[in-house]
């Protein structure tokens, strides 16, 4: 008989247990706190409508809000920097929507592809000056909240003598590429839902019988959207992989070939790109843009981000585990709404869980690379 | 005599007001180990990084097979045929060994209009390399950072050799590792300058040196003695050469020659 060749194990590798094994991985964190979360809410605010229908797309709403912004500061993060100046973004963002759009009287839609692109201009600026000068990407993006801030708030009180634009509802009216950011979708499944008796309907008013959610709001249709592209982007193609070489050591990548700038520019660009979409979401939603919007957005996100499992260091961390903490983020944040808990102490535990993130995140850290 | 597949003329490089390389020429044949020799300090590793992409030459020219070369970046250099193991290594801790193997190479498999890492092929290709290299894995999804020294400078040479390169360079490899791995990549340069590629080795360890060697080169303080061949030159000499001569000398005499 031909000898079979053997896979000869080395006996100073040690075997891990699969359990050790699955603790492995950058979404740990989030997939505990998110069962925790759920479990804690499940037992002190399951009456206080928080699971009903309403309840549901209430926090749904607030945790994709997060997701959004929680996906570009993820991937940048794996890239190995931050971008500081994402709440900026959405006000400034959301104002040029409305200057376009209702002061200028643009076509809506024209409005949206103009902010997209200066927007993300402004990303691939970012990311050019961090690259060019090798400077910490936290100065450089710091310095973007103040600009993109002051020009918020400096530009429609020029304009328009105000710092609040309204009227894009109506602008808005019938646009194609608006109610890619403002509608909803599902409305027949909803309906149905209402008259079988699933979801509660109105009973009285002008919309009795209907269902009292109507509808998935296109944000929520994004935020899952682009998780799952975050997610197989950096997980499943090339460009993710240099994604997390860029982050691990940028000289080391390099020399082996991989166009670190190029990755590291592009993910300022994207982080820009799902800032705007927030903020196109937040002013078809609210029908106005204000120059206060998306302040502090920027460390919401890195919260989440961290929650997820990704170091701040870079080179680490999982588009899942980045959502699943803007969900544990918008459950909570709701959920103490809902069990009327003074809405304070939102602030408490976000700096508690931050910091319980980042010691678990960092002992996670020596368990993959065996230091010590 | 064939002519050389590249030729290093005069190579300069300056990093402000230092010096580290005064003019160094250096031609590397196919199929042949080229030892570069030298104290810390003496600009190896400088002189391979203007040849991988890594650093610009002040002065000089680089040709390959005869031609004017002017690498951009790494990139330029590896898409050229040149693979660099460096001395600090161009491994990335966090990264598993077959994401590491594979970057800035990835396999990919077209789906539809897409295309998608191929982690199979990625992962099946690292074990094999791996085995052939005597190292066993936990499992291709093992991450670098759980290796030794001496094992991820194996899997970054096996890394460079698997990609085909026309020319490989090594910059010190041996000088982390034990003496099976040491045996286990001397005899893989062996291994490539039969199968026709130009080695590069950087060591300060002659013996390292003459045990595959075909030419040797010893730097010093950015300048070179020039190149000799195997045969024309004992071991005593190149230790001498790159100590400086004297030093080693008078040394010598007061350990009773055991350096
Ligand atoms: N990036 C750099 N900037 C400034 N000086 C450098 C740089 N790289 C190398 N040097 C200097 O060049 C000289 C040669 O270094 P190196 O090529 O690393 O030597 P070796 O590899 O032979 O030990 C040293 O004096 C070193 O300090
Ligand atoms: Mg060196």
């Amino acid at each position: 008989m031909a000898d079979t060749p053997q896979i000869v194990m080395d006996e100073r590798v040690k075997q891990i247990s699969p359990m050790r094994r699955a603790m492995i991985r950058p979404e740990l964190g989030g997939i505990v706190g998110t069962i925790a979360v759920f479990v804690f809410f499940g037992l002190f605010a399951f009456d206080s409508g928080m699971f009903n229908s309403q309840g549901i797309m209430n926090w749904s709403v607030v945790s994709a809000q997060f997701m959004i912004i929680a996906v570009g500061a993820c991937l940048l993060m794996i890239a190995g920097e931050f971008d500081l100046s994402v709440g900026s973004m959405i006000g400034f963002a959301g104002m040029m929507m409305a200057i376009f759009g209702v002061t200028l009287g643009w076509p809506m839609w024209v409005a949206i592809l103009v902010t997209f692109a200066l927007c993300i201009s402004i990303g691939a600026l970012n990311g050019f000056i961090v690259v060019r000068t090798g400077l910490p990407s936290f100065i450089v993006t710091l310095a973007f909240l103040f600009i993109l801030r002051g020009f918020t708030i400096f530009l429609p009180q020029t304009i328009e003598r105000k710092t609040i634009i309204g009227g894009i509802r109506e602008a808005a009216e019938g646009d194609w590429l608006a109610a890619l950011f403002g509608g909803t979708i599902g409305k027949g499944f909803f309906t149905w839902m209402g008259e079988a008796g699933i979801i509660a309907t109105f009973e009285r008013g002008t919309r009795a019988g209907e269902p009292v959610v109507n509808g998935i709001p296109m944000l929520i249709v994004w935020a899952l959207g682009l998780v799952v592209v975050g997610h197989v982007l950096l997980t499943r193609t090339r460009f993710g992989n240099w994604i997390f070489a860029a982050g691990g050591d940028a000289e080391a990548a390099r020399n082996s070939g991989v166009p670190v700038n190029r990755v590291k520019i592009t993910m300022f660009m994207f982080t820009a790109f799902c800032a705007t979409v927030f903020a196109a979401c937040q002013v078809m939603e609210f029908g106005s843009a204000g120059a206060d919007r998306g302040l502090l957005k920027e460390f919401e996100a890195i919260i989440a981000v961290v929650i997820g499992g990704a170091l701040l260091t870079g080179g680490y961390g999982s588009v899942i585990g980045a959502a699943l903490g803007a969900l544990i983020f918008g459950v909570v944040q709701q959920g103490l709404f809902f069990a009327g808990v003074e809405s304070s102490l939102f602030r408490v535990f976000l700096g508690v869980i931050l910091l319980f993130a980042v010691i678990l995140n960092t002992y996670i850290r020596r368990i993959i690379t065996g230091e010590r | 005599m064939t002519q050389p597949l590249i030729q290093m003329k005069n190579i300069e490089k300056h990093f402000g007001s230092v010096i580290a390389l005064a003019g160094v020429s250096v031609d590397i044949h196919a199929g042949e180990c080229h030892c570069l020799l030298g104290d810390n300090g003496a600009g190896k590793s400088t002189f391979i990084k203007t040849l991988s992409g890594v650093h610009k030459p002040t002065r000089g020219e680089i040709l390959f097979e005869g031609r004017d070369m002017h690498f951009a970046d790494p990139r330029d250099a590896i898409a050229a045929g040149i693979a660099t193991v460096h001395q600090h290594l161009a491994m990335i801790p966090l990264m598993s060994v077959s994401r590491n193997f594979f970057m800035g190479n990835e396999p990919t498999r077209k789906i539809g209009p897409f295309s998608f890492f191929d982690h199979d092929l990625a992962n099946r290709v690292t074990m094999q390399e791996m085995e052939k290299m005597g190292i066993v894995l936990r499992g291709p999804d093992q991450a670098v950072g759980t290796l030794s020294g001496g094992e991820r400078q194996t899997v970054a040479i096996a890394r460079a050799v698997h990609f085909g390169a026309r020319v490989l360079i090594l910059d010190e490899p041996t000088s982390a590792l034990g003496v099976r791995q040491t045996a286990n990549v001397l005899a893989t340069i062996d291994t490539v300058r039969k199968q026709g590629v130009a080695v590069v080795f950087i060591t300060h360890n002659v013996r390292h040196a003459m045990a595959v060697g075909d030419r040797f080169t010893v730097l010093n303080r950015g300048r070179t003695y020039g190149t000799a061949k195997r045969g024309e030159i004992t071991p005593e000499e190149l230790q001498d050469m790159m100590a400086g001569g004297q030093e080693l000398a008078t040394l010598e005499s007061s350990l009773g020659s055991t350096v």
